[in-house]
């Protein structure tokens, strides 16, 4: 099997003020700390996984400057073989269907059995490159992929419903599963495995060596532009309650016993 | 042309809420664009989801085949973008859902469409379409505008707009399926149910919930000593669940359970929108956080701005303290 795995590097913003930049369409993002993408982590743990049970290769790719190294020397680390790093400044990195044409090239250039991605990037959100990247490839996907069963030329993915529910869809090989967390319990990477990756191949591509034209994924070329980011109105009905730890605490339980709320 | 689209969304014979949000906010577009709702039906034996439907739009567009007994994402999209090149709509909403999700992106790359996930918002500026979505869980909001030329696509996040009662009185019109085989390459094999565990959550009067905040599993005593004081369950967000520190049945939100306690205590809980889903019907909701911008602080009655650590284990020995 010759699994590919796209992964990006996100910025962890789940305690971090998040600030509008002068720009108005972009946030500063000079405090943040950053990361391989959760889910991203799961489908890199997949692969392997898949790799151990049934033999094959694992390719790391991702679009991203020179920071994303360290997320993929970590995935390396864990078991992939080699990767593919996509650079370039003329791509429009906030469109996810440009996003999936850049990945697909470059994917495209060798063969493939499965591409692994993860079902949502934390900071976007957007849940879109996976299944478009299915399209710009022309093989069959499915999305939010809690388990998977690979058989001799076919899958067998549980897609994860609404509510608990699961859906058991059949694909055929090549195909493209976009994988939810919680699919495996992420390894980490043994200190052997950190040292062995330095020396695995990671290429950096730019569009020329992908044949692509800036035309094609330019923020020209784009089908939606960003007018602006603004915050949120604040709908908070919540009573804050001030003082020290020890005060709140107390102020809270009364509420809660006097309050007839418990 | 300015017709506003919408895919009916079901599933085991059921029609689901997001379909009826849908039609609500099309109704408004249409009406303020000139053009009509159309609500695009694909299943099999649903002549009464067609008769509901057309309540609440001005035509309901269906086809009726048992080769649409299941969702199949890839038959959604060959139907679809049937229809859109016969009748180019000025918009078409899918559902943000585990249905569009799966297929709308496939779509917007096919016939190369104006393409926004996750809208929660449309405003309409001088006639033209503006979605709005969300970045970084909700901290910020993103509005933009189309480029291209209509047909534009769009998927909408659940519960983002209020589904009003249909006292229309829309023309059914069934239409018949581009396709007349099964594919070979995606086929719908079975539904699995979710796992039955030993306390049904969605029963309980009081709920303890924690989340990433709580750090590792051996914290989760602090949580249980405040569960055990008020007589609660435990619970949590997709990444305790994700971790393992509770077992899957406990998680709350979209892609778990739908909980009603009367009180729900989010520790450590950001209040992503999947998780907020989950806890609409909860009677009072505290959270405690030491994020001031938390997304969870819009939806809850009590908030406390601080150090879980800190708090939870004094609340707990108040609490103690005050039922004596
Ligand atoms: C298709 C799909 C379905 C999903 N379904 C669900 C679902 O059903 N349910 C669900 O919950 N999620 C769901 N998610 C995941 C969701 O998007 C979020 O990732 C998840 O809810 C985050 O969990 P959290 O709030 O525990 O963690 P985080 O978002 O990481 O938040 C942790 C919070 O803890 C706070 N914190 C940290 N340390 C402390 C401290 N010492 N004291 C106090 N506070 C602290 C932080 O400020 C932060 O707000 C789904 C995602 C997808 C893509
Ligand atoms: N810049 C990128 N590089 C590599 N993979 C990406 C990139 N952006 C998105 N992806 C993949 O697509 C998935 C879904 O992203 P999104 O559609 O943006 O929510 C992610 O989990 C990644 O696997």
């Amino acid at each position: 099997m010759k699994i590919f795995v796209c992964i990006k590097r996100v910025p962890d913003t789940s305690e971090a003020e998040v600030k509008i930049d002068a720009t108005g369409k972009d946030v500063d993002s000079s405090k943040f700390s950053f990361d391989i993408n959760d889910a991203d982590n799961y489908a890199v743990e997949e692969a392997i996984l898949i790799k151990e049970a049934k033999g094959g290769k694992v390719k790391i790719v991702s679009l991203g400057d020179q920071e994303s190294d360290l997320m993929i020397r970590m995935a390396l680390a864990k078991g992939g073989d080699s990767a593919i790093r996509v650079e370039d400044p003329r791509i429009n990195v906030k469109d996810p269907l440009k996003v999936a044409k850049v990945l697909a090239a470059a994917i495209k250039q060798e063969e493939f059995d499965l591409v692994l991605t993860g079902c949502m990037a934390s900071d976007d959100g957007q849940m879109a490159v996976g299944v478009a990247l299915a399209e710009e490839l022309g093989v069959p996907h499915a999305a939010m992929v809690k388990k998977v069963e690979v058989e001799e030329g076919k899958v067998r993915a549980y897609r994860e419903l609404e509510g608990g529910l699961s859906e058991v869809v059949e694909i055929t090989l090549p195909a493209v599963l976009t994988i939810q967390t919680g699919i495996n319990e992420p390894r980490y990477a043994p200190i052997r495995g950190v040292r062995a990756a330095q020396k695995k191949e990671l290429k950096v591509l730019t569009l020329d060596d992908l044949k692509l034209d800036e035309k094609e994924v330019n923020e020209e070329s784009s089908l939606v532009e960003l007018e602006k980011l603004f915050v949120p109105e604040v709908v908070s009905r919540a009573e804050i309650i001030e003082g020290e730890p020890e005060e709140k605490a107390e102020i809270l339980a009364n509420k809660l016993l006097k309050g007839g709320i418990l | 042309m300015g017709d506003v689209f919408v895919l009916a969304e079901h599933r085991r014979g059921e029609m689901r809420e997001i379909t009826f949000e849908m039609l609500t906010k099309a109704q408004e577009i249409a009406s303020a664009i000139g053009g009509e709702t159309v609500a695009v039906l694909i299943g099999s034996s649903v002549d009464t989801f067609a008769e509901r439907l057309a309540a609440y739009c001005d035509k309901v567009l269906y086809i009726d085949d048992p080769l649409f007994a299941d969702y199949n994402s890839d038959k959604y999209q060959i139907v679809l973008g049937k229809l859109i090149q016969d009748y180019k709509p000025e918009l078409l909403m899918v559902g943000h859902t585990t249905q569009g999700v799966d297929m709308a992106p496939a779509l917007a790359v096919e016939l190369n469409l104006p393409f926004v996930t996750d809208v929660v918002d449309i405003i309409i500026d001088n006639g033209k379409l503006k979605p709005v979505r969300q970045y970084y869980s909700g901290k910020v909001n993103a509005l933009f505008n189309f480029k291209g030329e209509p047909p534009y696509l769009i998927t909408v996040r659940e519960a983002s707009f209020e589904a009003a009662d249909g006292s229309k009185q829309g023309q059914i019109q069934k239409i018949d399926f581009p396709l007349k085989e099964d594919l070979d390459y995606r086929r719908f094999v079975e539904y699995v149910e979710a796992e039955v565990g030993d306390v049904d959550i969605t029963q309980s009067e009081i709920l303890v919930a924690v989340g990433r905040g709580l750090k590792e599993e051996k914290n989760l005593s602090i949580a249980e000593e405040l569960a055990k004081a008020i007589n609660a369950d435990l619970c949590g967000s997709r990444a305790a669940t994700d971790a393992g520190w509770l077992p899957h049945d406990r998680q709350v939100g979209t892609s778990g359970k739908t909980v009603k306690p009367k009180l729900y205590i989010a520790l450590g809980i950001s209040g992503a929108f999947q998780h907020l889903a989950g806890i609409k019907g909860a009677k009072t909701i505290v959270a405690i956080n030491k994020d001031p911008e938390a997304p969870i602080f819009n939806e809850a009655d009590y908030g406390i701005v601080d150090d879980l650590f800190k708090v939870v284990p004094k609340l707990t020995e108040k609490i103690k303290e005050l039922k004596g």
